[in-house]
Protein backbone atom coordinates (compact mmCIF):
# COMPACT_ATOMS: atom_id res chain seq x y z
CA UNK A 1 0.00 0.00 0.00
CA UNK A 2 1.54 3.78 -0.88
CA UNK A 3 1.30 6.04 1.33
CA UNK A 4 0.16 9.17 -0.44
CA UNK A 5 1.83 11.58 2.11
CA UNK A 6 -0.14 14.35 0.30
CA UNK A 7 -0.02 17.73 2.23
CA UNK A 8 -3.89 19.53 3.57
CA UNK A 9 -6.06 19.82 -0.33
CA UNK A 10 -8.41 21.83 0.62
CA UNK A 11 -11.94 20.18 -0.92
CA UNK A 12 -12.37 23.14 -3.41
CA UNK A 13 -8.63 21.55 -4.79
CA UNK A 14 -10.10 18.37 -5.25
CA UNK A 15 -12.57 19.32 -7.02
CA UNK A 16 -10.50 21.79 -9.26
CA UNK A 17 -8.10 18.61 -9.80
CA UNK A 18 -10.89 16.43 -10.43
CA UNK A 19 -12.36 18.53 -13.16
CA UNK A 20 -8.76 18.98 -14.86
CA UNK A 21 -8.74 15.13 -14.84
CA UNK A 22 -12.20 14.94 -16.79
CA UNK A 23 -11.03 17.77 -19.27
CA UNK A 24 -7.15 16.21 -20.03
CA UNK A 25 -8.81 12.77 -20.87
CA UNK A 26 -11.39 14.44 -23.29
CA UNK A 27 -8.23 15.59 -25.21
CA UNK A 28 -6.57 12.47 -26.43
CA UNK A 29 -3.14 14.39 -27.19
CA UNK A 30 -1.48 13.54 -24.38
CA UNK A 31 -1.46 10.28 -25.41
CA UNK A 32 -1.02 10.36 -29.29
CA UNK A 33 1.97 12.22 -28.38
CA UNK A 34 3.33 9.66 -26.11
CA UNK A 35 2.78 7.07 -29.10
CA UNK A 36 5.06 8.65 -31.38
CA UNK A 37 7.59 8.35 -29.01
CA UNK A 38 7.41 4.97 -28.15
CA UNK A 39 6.71 4.42 -31.84
CA UNK A 40 3.58 2.60 -30.91
CA UNK A 41 0.00 3.83 -32.34
CA UNK A 42 -2.98 3.49 -29.80
CA UNK A 43 -5.37 0.95 -30.97
CA UNK A 44 -9.16 1.36 -31.13
CA UNK A 45 -11.60 -1.72 -30.69
CA UNK A 46 -15.27 -2.19 -29.98
CA UNK A 47 -16.80 -3.64 -27.52
CA UNK A 48 -21.11 -3.80 -26.54
CA UNK A 49 -22.39 -4.13 -22.89
CA UNK A 50 -25.18 -3.92 -21.02
CA UNK A 51 -25.02 -0.53 -18.41
CA UNK A 52 -28.02 -0.41 -15.66
CA UNK A 53 -29.90 -2.51 -18.29
CA UNK A 54 -28.91 -0.35 -21.50
CA UNK A 55 -27.26 -1.51 -24.01
CA UNK A 56 -24.03 0.43 -24.87
CA UNK A 57 -21.51 0.42 -27.82
CA UNK A 58 -18.55 1.98 -28.06
CA UNK A 59 -15.31 2.32 -29.69
CA UNK A 60 -12.26 2.72 -27.48
CA UNK A 61 -8.35 2.95 -27.14
CA UNK A 62 -7.92 -0.62 -25.67
CA UNK A 63 -6.28 1.26 -23.00
CA UNK A 64 -9.51 2.47 -21.19
CA UNK A 65 -10.56 1.34 -17.99
CA UNK A 66 -13.81 -0.22 -17.06
CA UNK A 67 -13.98 3.22 -15.09
CA UNK A 68 -13.04 5.75 -17.55
CA UNK A 69 -15.52 4.08 -19.76
CA UNK A 70 -18.59 4.06 -17.56
CA UNK A 71 -17.11 7.98 -16.64
CA UNK A 72 -15.75 9.60 -19.73
CA UNK A 73 -17.56 8.26 -22.47
CA UNK A 74 -21.02 7.20 -20.99
CA UNK A 75 -21.16 9.88 -18.44
CA UNK A 76 -21.79 7.78 -15.69
CA UNK A 77 -20.11 9.87 -12.86
CA UNK A 78 -21.28 8.41 -10.05
CA UNK A 79 -18.48 5.64 -9.70
CA UNK A 80 -14.85 7.74 -8.68
CA UNK A 81 -11.55 7.51 -9.21
CA UNK A 82 -9.56 7.35 -5.90
CA UNK A 83 -6.21 6.06 -6.62
CA UNK A 84 -6.90 4.28 -9.89
CA UNK A 85 -4.83 1.17 -8.55
CA UNK A 86 -7.27 -0.98 -6.46
CA UNK A 87 -6.49 0.19 -3.27
CA UNK A 88 -9.32 2.60 -2.23
CA UNK A 89 -12.95 1.15 -3.93
CA UNK A 90 -14.27 4.26 -4.90
CA UNK A 91 -14.63 2.55 -8.20
CA UNK A 92 -16.42 -0.37 -7.21
CA UNK A 93 -18.91 -1.28 -9.69
CA UNK A 94 -21.33 -4.54 -10.43
CA UNK A 95 -20.05 -6.87 -12.85
CA UNK A 96 -22.68 -9.66 -13.46
CA UNK A 97 -23.73 -9.16 -9.72
CA UNK A 98 -20.15 -9.42 -8.12
CA UNK A 99 -18.36 -6.34 -7.18
CA UNK A 100 -15.26 -5.69 -9.18
CA UNK A 101 -12.66 -2.53 -8.85
CA UNK A 102 -13.60 -0.99 -12.57
CA UNK A 103 -10.37 0.91 -12.27
CA UNK A 104 -8.58 -2.72 -12.24
CA UNK A 105 -10.48 -3.98 -15.71
CA UNK A 106 -10.01 -2.82 -19.38
CA UNK A 107 -13.48 -1.70 -21.05
CA UNK A 108 -13.01 -4.10 -24.12
CA UNK A 109 -12.59 -7.26 -21.61
CA UNK A 110 -16.54 -6.74 -20.94
CA UNK A 111 -17.84 -7.60 -24.03
CA UNK A 112 -21.76 -8.69 -23.06
CA UNK A 113 -21.30 -7.96 -19.45
CA UNK A 114 -23.82 -6.66 -17.62
CA UNK A 115 -22.58 -3.65 -15.14
CA UNK A 116 -24.71 -2.20 -12.55
CA UNK A 117 -23.54 1.29 -11.43
CA UNK A 118 -24.54 3.41 -8.34
CA UNK A 119 -26.86 5.45 -10.90
CA UNK A 120 -28.27 1.44 -11.82
CA UNK A 121 -28.95 0.79 -8.50
CA UNK A 122 -31.98 3.60 -7.51
CA UNK A 123 -32.68 6.46 -8.91
CA UNK A 124 -33.20 9.70 -6.69
CA UNK A 125 -36.93 9.44 -6.92
CA UNK A 126 -36.91 5.45 -6.45
CA UNK A 127 -33.73 4.62 -4.09
CA UNK A 128 -32.34 1.56 -2.92
CA UNK A 129 -32.70 0.43 0.48
CA UNK A 130 -28.77 0.71 0.62
CA UNK A 131 -28.91 3.88 -0.78
CA UNK A 132 -31.89 4.90 1.76
CA UNK A 133 -30.14 3.48 4.54
CA UNK A 134 -27.17 5.94 4.10
CA UNK A 135 -28.78 8.84 3.56
CA UNK A 136 -30.99 7.63 6.90
CA UNK A 137 -27.77 6.74 9.05
CA UNK A 138 -25.42 9.97 7.66
CA UNK A 139 -23.49 6.91 6.14
CA UNK A 140 -21.00 9.72 4.48
CA UNK A 141 -19.57 12.79 5.02
CA UNK A 142 -18.20 14.04 1.52
CA UNK A 143 -19.77 11.39 -0.39
CA UNK A 144 -16.64 10.74 -2.58
CA UNK A 145 -16.40 7.11 -1.61
CA UNK A 146 -20.13 6.71 -1.24
CA UNK A 147 -21.00 5.28 -4.56
CA UNK A 148 -18.68 2.42 -4.16
CA UNK A 149 -19.32 2.15 -0.93
CA UNK A 150 -22.86 1.99 -1.37
CA UNK A 151 -22.23 -0.53 -4.16
CA UNK A 152 -19.66 -2.89 -2.18
CA UNK A 153 -22.47 -2.88 0.90
CA UNK A 154 -25.19 -4.27 -1.39
CA UNK A 155 -22.50 -7.12 -2.85
CA UNK A 156 -21.41 -7.84 1.15
CA UNK A 157 -24.54 -8.58 1.86
CA UNK A 158 -25.42 -10.85 -0.96
CA UNK A 159 -21.55 -12.40 -0.64
CA UNK A 160 -22.29 -13.53 3.34
CA UNK A 161 -25.61 -14.97 2.30
CA UNK A 162 -24.43 -16.98 -1.06
CA UNK A 163 -22.22 -19.03 1.59
CA UNK A 164 -18.45 -16.55 0.59
CA UNK A 165 -16.29 -16.98 3.91
CA UNK A 166 -14.23 -14.07 4.54
CA UNK A 167 -11.06 -14.03 7.39
CA UNK A 168 -13.17 -13.62 10.23
CA UNK A 169 -15.44 -16.55 9.03
CA UNK A 170 -15.33 -18.84 12.30
CA UNK A 171 -15.97 -22.48 11.25
CA UNK A 172 -15.43 -22.48 7.49
CA UNK A 173 -18.15 -25.46 6.97
CA UNK A 174 -21.24 -23.51 9.10
CA UNK A 175 -23.44 -20.85 7.63
CA UNK A 176 -22.20 -17.71 8.11
CA UNK A 177 -23.97 -15.29 10.47
CA UNK A 178 -24.52 -11.57 8.78
CA UNK A 179 -22.37 -9.90 11.67
CA UNK A 180 -20.80 -6.48 12.27
CA UNK A 181 -17.25 -8.17 12.22
CA UNK A 182 -18.49 -9.97 8.87
CA UNK A 183 -19.41 -6.71 7.62
CA UNK A 184 -16.24 -4.55 8.65
CA UNK A 185 -13.91 -7.23 7.15
CA UNK A 186 -15.55 -7.52 3.80
CA UNK A 187 -16.08 -3.69 3.60
CA UNK A 188 -12.19 -3.19 4.23
CA UNK A 189 -11.71 -2.94 0.29
CA UNK A 190 -13.88 0.49 0.75
CA UNK A 191 -11.42 3.36 1.85
CA UNK A 192 -13.22 6.06 3.92
CA UNK A 193 -11.23 8.97 4.28
CA UNK A 194 -13.64 10.78 6.24
CA UNK A 195 -14.00 8.09 8.59
CA UNK A 196 -18.01 7.66 8.56
CA UNK A 197 -17.22 3.74 8.71
CA UNK A 198 -19.90 3.18 11.90
CA UNK A 199 -22.12 4.96 10.19
CA UNK A 200 -21.91 2.70 6.78
CA UNK A 201 -22.04 0.02 9.39
CA UNK A 202 -25.36 1.36 11.26
CA UNK A 203 -26.67 1.58 7.33
CA UNK A 204 -25.74 -1.94 6.41
CA UNK A 205 -27.18 -3.84 10.05
CA UNK A 206 -30.73 -1.99 9.38
CA UNK A 207 -30.53 -3.31 5.21
CA UNK A 208 -29.10 -6.85 6.39
CA UNK A 209 -31.79 -7.12 9.07
CA UNK A 210 -34.98 -5.67 7.46
CA UNK A 211 -34.23 -7.83 4.25
CA UNK A 212 -33.30 -10.98 6.43
CA UNK B 1 0.57 3.46 -20.19
CA UNK B 2 1.78 2.09 -23.62
CA UNK B 3 -0.68 1.30 -26.52
CA UNK B 4 -1.26 -2.45 -26.86
CA UNK B 5 -3.76 -4.37 -29.70
CA UNK B 6 -6.01 -6.70 -27.58
CA UNK B 7 -7.26 -10.57 -28.46
CA UNK B 8 -9.58 -13.29 -26.83
CA UNK B 9 -8.03 -16.26 -27.99
CA UNK B 10 -10.26 -19.28 -28.23
CA UNK B 11 -8.38 -22.17 -26.59
CA UNK B 12 -5.63 -23.02 -24.33
CA UNK B 13 -3.16 -24.07 -26.98
CA UNK B 14 -4.16 -21.00 -29.33
CA UNK B 15 -3.59 -18.34 -26.47
CA UNK B 16 0.04 -19.95 -25.68
CA UNK B 17 1.00 -20.06 -29.29
CA UNK B 18 -0.14 -16.32 -29.89
CA UNK B 19 1.76 -15.11 -27.12
CA UNK B 20 4.61 -16.94 -28.23
CA UNK B 21 4.71 -15.69 -31.48
CA UNK B 22 4.36 -12.03 -30.93
CA UNK B 23 7.15 -10.07 -29.36
CA UNK B 24 5.85 -7.82 -26.57
CA UNK B 25 2.72 -10.02 -25.60
CA UNK B 26 1.49 -10.88 -22.33
CA UNK B 27 -1.69 -13.08 -21.15
CA UNK B 28 -4.22 -11.16 -19.31
CA UNK B 29 -6.49 -12.97 -16.76
CA UNK B 30 -8.02 -10.46 -14.21
CA UNK B 31 -5.80 -7.45 -14.47
CA UNK B 32 -6.00 -6.66 -11.08
CA UNK B 33 -1.83 -7.43 -10.77
CA UNK B 34 -0.89 -6.50 -14.62
CA UNK B 35 -2.82 -3.42 -15.56
CA UNK B 36 -2.00 -1.82 -11.83
CA UNK B 37 1.98 -2.00 -13.49
CA UNK B 38 1.23 -1.57 -17.05
CA UNK B 39 -0.57 1.84 -15.62
CA UNK B 40 2.89 2.56 -13.84
CA UNK B 41 4.97 1.49 -17.23
CA UNK B 42 6.72 -1.25 -15.07
CA UNK B 43 4.82 -3.24 -17.96
CA UNK B 44 4.81 -2.60 -21.20
CA UNK B 45 3.38 -5.21 -22.94
CA UNK B 46 2.71 -4.34 -26.82
CA UNK B 47 -0.64 -7.12 -27.15
CA UNK B 48 -2.91 -8.77 -24.63
CA UNK B 49 -4.21 -12.03 -25.13
CA UNK B 50 -7.11 -12.39 -22.88
CA UNK B 51 -7.34 -15.83 -21.43
CA UNK B 52 -11.86 -15.29 -20.08
CA UNK B 53 -13.10 -17.45 -23.11
CA UNK B 54 -10.52 -20.85 -22.67
CA UNK B 55 -13.25 -22.60 -20.44
CA UNK B 56 -10.55 -22.93 -17.22
CA UNK B 57 -13.21 -21.80 -14.67
CA UNK B 58 -13.89 -25.29 -13.36
CA UNK B 59 -13.25 -27.13 -10.35
CA UNK B 60 -13.13 -30.91 -10.68
CA UNK B 61 -12.25 -34.20 -9.12
CA UNK B 62 -8.97 -35.65 -10.24
CA UNK B 63 -8.18 -39.82 -10.05
CA UNK B 64 -6.51 -39.56 -6.94
CA UNK B 65 -9.11 -38.01 -4.90
CA UNK B 66 -7.40 -34.23 -5.05
CA UNK B 67 -8.79 -31.63 -7.04
CA UNK B 68 -7.87 -29.95 -10.45
CA UNK B 69 -8.33 -25.76 -9.93
CA UNK B 70 -8.74 -24.45 -13.57
CA UNK B 71 -6.44 -21.60 -14.16
CA UNK B 72 -9.09 -19.05 -14.87
CA UNK B 73 -11.55 -19.67 -11.09
CA UNK B 74 -11.34 -16.74 -9.63
CA UNK B 75 -9.99 -16.40 -5.75
CA UNK B 76 -13.67 -15.89 -4.81
CA UNK B 77 -14.93 -19.09 -5.88
CA UNK B 78 -11.75 -20.73 -5.00
CA UNK B 79 -12.34 -20.00 -1.73
CA UNK B 80 -15.75 -20.88 -1.18
CA UNK B 81 -16.05 -23.87 -2.79
CA UNK B 82 -17.52 -26.50 -0.62
CA UNK B 83 -14.93 -29.29 -0.78
CA UNK B 84 -11.99 -26.60 -0.70
CA UNK B 85 -13.40 -25.01 2.62
CA UNK B 86 -13.78 -28.79 4.02
CA UNK B 87 -10.67 -30.59 2.48
CA UNK B 88 -8.36 -27.49 1.91
CA UNK B 89 -9.23 -24.97 5.18
CA UNK B 90 -5.52 -23.22 5.05
CA UNK B 91 -6.12 -22.91 1.43
CA UNK B 92 -9.71 -20.85 1.90
CA UNK B 93 -7.91 -19.11 5.02
CA UNK B 94 -5.27 -17.98 2.79
CA UNK B 95 -6.99 -16.45 0.20
CA UNK B 96 -9.49 -14.64 2.07
CA UNK B 97 -6.63 -13.23 4.01
CA UNK B 98 -5.31 -11.14 0.84
CA UNK B 99 -6.28 -8.20 -1.21
CA UNK B 100 -10.34 -7.50 -0.78
CA UNK B 101 -13.45 -8.79 -1.37
CA UNK B 102 -14.02 -6.66 -4.91
CA UNK B 103 -10.06 -8.07 -6.32
CA UNK B 104 -10.61 -11.41 -5.22
CA UNK B 105 -13.78 -11.63 -7.29
CA UNK B 106 -11.44 -10.55 -10.15
CA UNK B 107 -8.54 -12.36 -9.31
CA UNK B 108 -7.84 -15.45 -10.73
CA UNK B 109 -5.72 -18.66 -9.65
CA UNK B 110 -3.14 -18.04 -12.23
CA UNK B 111 -2.61 -14.68 -12.36
CA UNK B 112 -2.26 -14.81 -7.78
CA UNK B 113 0.46 -17.21 -8.16
CA UNK B 114 2.13 -14.91 -11.02
CA UNK B 115 1.30 -11.33 -9.14
CA UNK B 116 4.21 -9.34 -8.86
CA UNK B 117 7.01 -8.41 -5.82
CA UNK B 118 5.69 -5.17 -3.61
CA UNK B 119 8.86 -3.88 -3.60
CA UNK B 120 8.68 -0.23 -3.63
CA UNK B 121 11.62 0.16 -5.49
CA UNK B 122 10.50 -2.00 -7.86
CA UNK B 123 7.10 0.36 -7.93
CA UNK B 124 9.35 3.52 -8.58
CA UNK B 125 10.45 3.74 -12.11
CA UNK B 126 12.93 6.54 -10.58
CA UNK B 127 14.77 3.57 -8.95
CA UNK B 128 17.12 1.32 -9.39
CA UNK B 129 16.13 -2.24 -9.62
CA UNK B 130 17.64 -5.00 -10.94
CA UNK B 131 13.95 -7.50 -11.29
CA UNK B 132 12.66 -4.55 -12.96
CA UNK B 133 16.07 -3.40 -15.47
CA UNK B 134 18.40 -6.13 -15.26
CA UNK B 135 21.82 -4.75 -14.39
CA UNK B 136 20.33 -1.22 -12.89
CA UNK B 137 21.51 -2.14 -9.17
CA UNK B 138 19.22 -2.67 -6.11
CA UNK B 139 17.68 0.41 -4.32
CA UNK B 140 16.50 -2.09 -1.67
CA UNK B 141 19.70 -2.39 -0.51
CA UNK B 142 20.71 0.12 1.88
CA UNK B 143 16.93 1.53 1.67
CA UNK B 144 13.77 1.19 3.10
CA UNK B 145 13.70 -2.66 3.67
CA UNK B 146 11.11 -3.50 6.32
CA UNK B 147 8.57 -5.21 4.13
CA UNK B 148 11.29 -7.21 2.20
CA UNK B 149 12.97 -10.39 2.37
CA UNK B 150 15.09 -12.06 5.28
CA UNK B 151 15.92 -15.33 3.54
CA UNK B 152 16.48 -16.78 -0.16
CA UNK B 153 17.49 -13.68 -1.22
CA UNK B 154 20.80 -12.18 -3.11
CA UNK B 155 23.21 -9.49 -3.43
CA UNK B 156 21.25 -8.34 -6.38
CA UNK B 157 17.39 -8.37 -5.12
CA UNK B 158 15.67 -9.15 -1.43
CA UNK B 159 12.37 -8.91 -2.43
CA UNK B 160 9.65 -11.00 -1.22
CA UNK B 161 6.84 -12.82 -3.05
CA UNK B 162 3.70 -11.06 -2.09
CA UNK B 163 0.86 -13.24 -2.19
CA UNK B 164 -1.30 -15.34 0.19
CA UNK B 165 -2.49 -18.59 -1.55
CA UNK B 166 0.44 -19.39 -2.99
CA UNK B 167 1.18 -19.98 0.33
CA UNK B 168 -1.18 -22.11 0.94
CA UNK B 169 -0.26 -23.99 -2.36
CA UNK B 170 2.74 -24.41 -1.51
CA UNK B 171 2.24 -25.82 1.78
CA UNK B 172 -0.24 -28.39 0.28
CA UNK B 173 2.57 -29.47 -2.23
CA UNK B 174 -0.10 -28.55 -5.44
CA UNK B 175 1.29 -28.60 -8.91
CA UNK B 176 0.89 -26.36 -11.58
CA UNK B 177 -0.23 -27.55 -15.20
CA UNK B 178 0.71 -25.87 -18.10
CA UNK B 179 0.61 -26.26 -21.92
CA UNK B 180 3.09 -24.61 -24.28
CA UNK B 181 2.88 -22.95 -27.56
CA UNK B 182 3.91 -26.36 -29.42
CA UNK B 183 0.23 -27.82 -27.47
CA UNK B 184 2.68 -29.81 -24.89
CA UNK B 185 1.36 -30.30 -21.12
CA UNK B 186 4.06 -30.08 -18.21
CA UNK B 187 2.84 -30.64 -14.55
CA UNK B 188 5.44 -28.14 -12.48
CA UNK B 189 5.38 -28.49 -8.45
CA UNK B 190 5.14 -25.87 -7.11
CA UNK B 191 8.42 -25.95 -4.52
CA UNK B 192 10.35 -25.61 -8.48
CA UNK B 193 7.79 -22.82 -9.95
CA UNK B 194 9.12 -19.52 -8.08
CA UNK B 195 12.64 -18.87 -8.61
CA UNK B 196 15.41 -17.22 -6.26
CA UNK B 197 16.89 -14.49 -7.21
CA UNK B 198 20.93 -15.34 -7.69
CA UNK B 199 22.00 -12.96 -9.97
CA UNK B 200 18.70 -13.16 -12.29
CA UNK B 201 15.97 -11.74 -9.84
CA UNK B 202 13.99 -11.06 -13.01
CA UNK B 203 13.46 -14.63 -13.70
CA UNK B 204 10.89 -15.04 -11.26
CA UNK B 205 9.32 -18.46 -12.26
CA UNK B 206 9.88 -21.69 -13.87
CA UNK B 207 7.39 -20.51 -16.83
CA UNK B 208 8.62 -20.53 -20.87
CA UNK B 209 8.00 -17.94 -22.63
CA UNK B 210 3.94 -18.51 -24.32
CA UNK B 211 3.76 -20.98 -21.42
CA UNK B 212 0.30 -20.78 -19.98
CA UNK B 213 -0.95 -22.33 -17.07
CA UNK B 214 -4.24 -24.47 -17.23
CA UNK B 215 -4.64 -25.55 -13.65
CA UNK B 216 -3.15 -26.40 -10.56
CA UNK B 217 -4.48 -29.64 -8.86
CA UNK B 218 -4.65 -30.26 -5.66
CA UNK B 219 -3.16 -33.76 -3.71
CA UNK B 220 -5.98 -36.13 -2.08
CA UNK B 221 -7.26 -34.30 1.38
CA UNK B 222 -4.28 -34.75 4.31
CA UNK B 223 -6.13 -34.37 7.16
CA UNK B 224 -5.36 -32.83 10.20
CA UNK B 225 -5.85 -28.88 11.61
CA UNK B 226 -5.62 -26.18 9.18
CA UNK B 227 -4.64 -22.70 9.84
CA UNK B 228 -3.62 -19.36 8.19
CA UNK B 229 -2.18 -16.69 10.42
CA UNK B 230 -1.22 -13.52 8.79
CA UNK B 231 0.63 -10.79 10.54
CA UNK B 232 0.06 -7.33 9.19
CA UNK B 233 0.28 -3.45 9.20
CA UNK B 234 -3.39 -3.37 9.34
CA UNK B 235 -5.94 -5.62 9.86
CA UNK B 236 -7.30 -6.36 6.75
CA UNK B 237 -6.39 -5.48 2.75
CA UNK B 238 -2.50 -5.02 3.58
CA UNK B 239 0.49 -7.20 2.48
CA UNK B 240 1.31 -9.75 5.07
CA UNK B 241 4.78 -8.97 7.01
CA UNK B 242 4.80 -12.70 7.89
CA UNK B 243 2.27 -15.51 7.21
CA UNK B 244 2.20 -18.77 8.78
CA UNK B 245 0.21 -21.35 6.77
CA UNK B 246 0.08 -24.75 8.81
CA UNK B 247 -1.56 -28.27 8.87
CA UNK B 248 -0.93 -29.69 12.37
CA UNK B 249 -2.18 -33.58 12.61
CA UNK B 250 -3.59 -35.11 16.19
CA UNK B 251 -0.51 -36.92 17.25
CA UNK B 252 1.44 -32.98 16.79
CA UNK B 253 3.34 -33.90 13.14
CA UNK B 254 2.64 -32.01 10.40
CA UNK B 255 3.66 -29.22 7.93
CA UNK B 256 4.43 -25.29 8.09
CA UNK B 257 5.23 -22.69 5.00
CA UNK B 258 5.49 -18.96 5.38
CA UNK B 259 4.55 -16.53 3.68
CA UNK B 260 6.37 -12.92 3.45
CA UNK B 261 9.41 -13.27 4.51
CA UNK B 262 11.30 -14.85 0.69
CA UNK B 263 10.98 -15.03 -2.77
CA UNK B 264 8.73 -17.35 -2.40
CA UNK B 265 6.46 -19.75 -0.20
CA UNK B 266 9.16 -21.18 2.65
CA UNK B 267 9.07 -24.21 3.68
CA UNK B 268 11.78 -26.52 4.67
CA UNK B 269 11.56 -30.26 5.31
CA UNK B 270 13.72 -30.37 8.07
CA UNK B 271 11.24 -27.59 9.61
CA UNK B 272 8.68 -29.53 9.30
CA UNK B 273 10.16 -32.82 11.03
CA UNK B 274 11.04 -30.66 13.84
CA UNK B 275 7.26 -29.52 14.79
CA UNK B 276 6.35 -31.70 17.48
CA UNK B 277 9.23 -30.41 19.15
CA UNK B 278 7.69 -26.61 19.00
CA UNK B 279 8.04 -23.53 17.25
CA UNK B 280 12.02 -22.62 18.80
CA UNK B 281 12.94 -26.41 17.13
CA UNK B 282 11.20 -25.46 14.27
CA UNK B 283 12.74 -22.33 13.36
CA UNK B 284 16.42 -23.20 13.44
CA UNK B 285 16.25 -24.84 10.54
CA UNK B 286 13.43 -22.99 8.71
CA UNK B 287 15.35 -19.77 9.57
CA UNK B 288 19.04 -21.04 8.89
CA UNK B 289 20.88 -18.79 6.61
CA UNK B 290 18.43 -16.38 6.79
CA UNK B 291 20.26 -12.41 6.05
CA UNK B 292 17.79 -9.92 7.54
CA UNK B 293 18.21 -5.82 6.77
CA UNK B 294 18.51 -3.76 9.62
CA UNK B 295 14.76 -2.76 8.64
CA UNK B 296 13.50 -6.10 8.74
CA UNK B 297 15.19 -8.08 11.62
CA UNK B 298 12.16 -8.09 13.42
CA UNK B 299 10.92 -10.68 11.38
CA UNK B 300 12.52 -13.47 12.97
CA UNK B 301 11.45 -13.17 16.08
CA UNK B 302 7.99 -12.70 14.34
CA UNK B 303 8.12 -15.98 12.76
CA UNK B 304 9.00 -17.77 15.51
CA UNK B 305 6.11 -16.06 18.00
CA UNK B 306 3.52 -16.24 14.93
CA UNK B 307 4.25 -19.68 15.00
CA UNK B 308 4.18 -20.51 18.49
CA UNK B 309 0.89 -18.71 18.48
CA UNK B 310 -0.23 -21.01 15.62
CA UNK B 311 0.90 -24.52 17.25
CA UNK B 312 -0.91 -23.40 20.56
CA UNK B 313 -3.73 -22.39 18.80
CA UNK B 314 -3.92 -25.88 16.90
CA UNK B 315 -3.54 -27.66 20.25
CA UNK B 316 -6.29 -25.80 21.70
C1 LIG C 1 -4.51 -3.11 -3.52
C2 LIG C 1 -4.16 -4.56 -3.69
C3 LIG C 1 -3.96 -5.35 -2.57
C4 LIG C 1 -3.63 -6.69 -2.71
N1 LIG C 1 -3.41 -7.44 -1.59
C5 LIG C 1 -3.07 -8.75 -1.72
C6 LIG C 1 -2.82 -9.55 -0.59
O1 LIG C 1 -2.92 -9.12 0.56
N2 LIG C 1 -2.47 -10.85 -0.79
C7 LIG C 1 -2.37 -11.38 -2.04
O2 LIG C 1 -2.05 -12.57 -2.16
N3 LIG C 1 -2.58 -10.64 -3.13
C8 LIG C 1 -2.94 -9.34 -3.00
N4 LIG C 1 -3.14 -8.59 -4.12
C9 LIG C 1 -2.78 -9.15 -5.43
C10 LIG C 1 -3.88 -9.89 -6.11
O3 LIG C 1 -4.08 -11.10 -5.43
C11 LIG C 1 -3.40 -10.13 -7.55
O4 LIG C 1 -3.45 -8.89 -8.23
C12 LIG C 1 -4.24 -11.13 -8.30
O5 LIG C 1 -4.23 -12.37 -7.66
C13 LIG C 1 -3.72 -11.29 -9.72
O6 LIG C 1 -4.59 -12.12 -10.45
P1 LIG C 1 -5.18 -11.66 -11.86
O7 LIG C 1 -5.98 -12.77 -12.41
O8 LIG C 1 -5.87 -10.35 -11.75
O9 LIG C 1 -3.83 -11.51 -12.67
P2 LIG C 1 -3.42 -10.62 -13.95
O10 LIG C 1 -3.14 -9.24 -13.50
O11 LIG C 1 -4.42 -10.80 -15.04
O12 LIG C 1 -2.11 -11.34 -14.37
C14 LIG C 1 -0.95 -11.41 -13.56
C15 LIG C 1 0.16 -12.07 -14.35
O13 LIG C 1 -0.16 -13.43 -14.62
C16 LIG C 1 -0.08 -13.72 -16.01
N5 LIG C 1 -1.11 -14.74 -16.27
C17 LIG C 1 -2.43 -14.66 -15.96
N6 LIG C 1 -3.04 -15.83 -16.25
C18 LIG C 1 -2.09 -16.66 -16.74
C19 LIG C 1 -2.10 -18.02 -17.19
N7 LIG C 1 -3.22 -18.75 -17.21
N8 LIG C 1 -0.94 -18.57 -17.59
C20 LIG C 1 0.21 -17.83 -17.58
N9 LIG C 1 0.28 -16.56 -17.20
C21 LIG C 1 -0.86 -15.98 -16.76
C22 LIG C 1 -0.28 -12.38 -16.69
O14 LIG C 1 0.36 -12.36 -17.96
C23 LIG C 1 0.40 -11.44 -15.72
O15 LIG C 1 1.78 -11.40 -15.94
C24 LIG C 1 -3.50 -7.25 -4.01
C25 LIG C 1 -3.73 -6.46 -5.13
C26 LIG C 1 -4.04 -5.13 -4.99
C27 LIG C 1 -4.27 -4.30 -6.23
S1 LIG D 1 14.79 -5.79 -3.85
FE1 LIG D 1 14.54 -6.64 -5.91
S2 LIG D 1 12.62 -5.70 -6.57
FE2 LIG D 1 13.36 -4.43 -4.86
S3 LIG D 1 14.67 -2.81 -5.79
FE3 LIG D 1 16.01 -4.53 -5.27
S4 LIG D 1 16.09 -5.65 -7.23
FE4 LIG D 1 14.27 -4.38 -7.34
S1 LIG E 1 -10.08 3.98 -7.97
FE1 LIG E 1 -10.30 1.85 -8.17
S2 LIG E 1 -9.72 1.12 -6.22
FE2 LIG E 1 -9.25 3.23 -6.08
S1 LIG F 1 -17.49 10.20 2.88
FE1 LIG F 1 -15.67 11.31 2.40
S2 LIG F 1 -14.33 9.70 1.79
FE2 LIG F 1 -15.99 8.62 2.57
Amino acid sequence: MKDSGSPEISRRGILAGGAAAVAATHVPLADAQTATRSGLKPTLAKVEMTVNGKREAMELDTRTTLLDALREHLHLIGTKKGCDHGQCGACTVMVDGKRINSCLSLAVMHQGDKITTIEGLGTPDKLHPMQAAFIKHDGYQCGYCTPGQICSAVAVIEEIRAGVPSHVTGDLNAKTPISNAEMRERMSGNICRCGAYSNILEAMTEVAETRA
Amino acid sequence: MKPFTYERASSPAAAAAAVARTPGAKFIAGGTNLLDLMKLEIETPTHLIDVQELKLDKIEPTQDGGLRVGAFVSNTALASDARVRRDYGVLSRAIVAGASGQLRNKATTAGNLLQRTRCPYFYDTNQACNKRKPGSGCAALGGYSRQLGIIGTSDACIATYPGDMAVAMRLLDAQIETINPTGQSRTIPIADFHKLPGTTPHVENALQRGELITAVTLPKPLGGTHTYRKVRDRASYAYALVSVAAIVQPDGSGRVAIGGIAPRPWRVDAADAQLRNGSKAVVAPLLAGARPTEDNAFKVPLVERTLAAVLAETRA
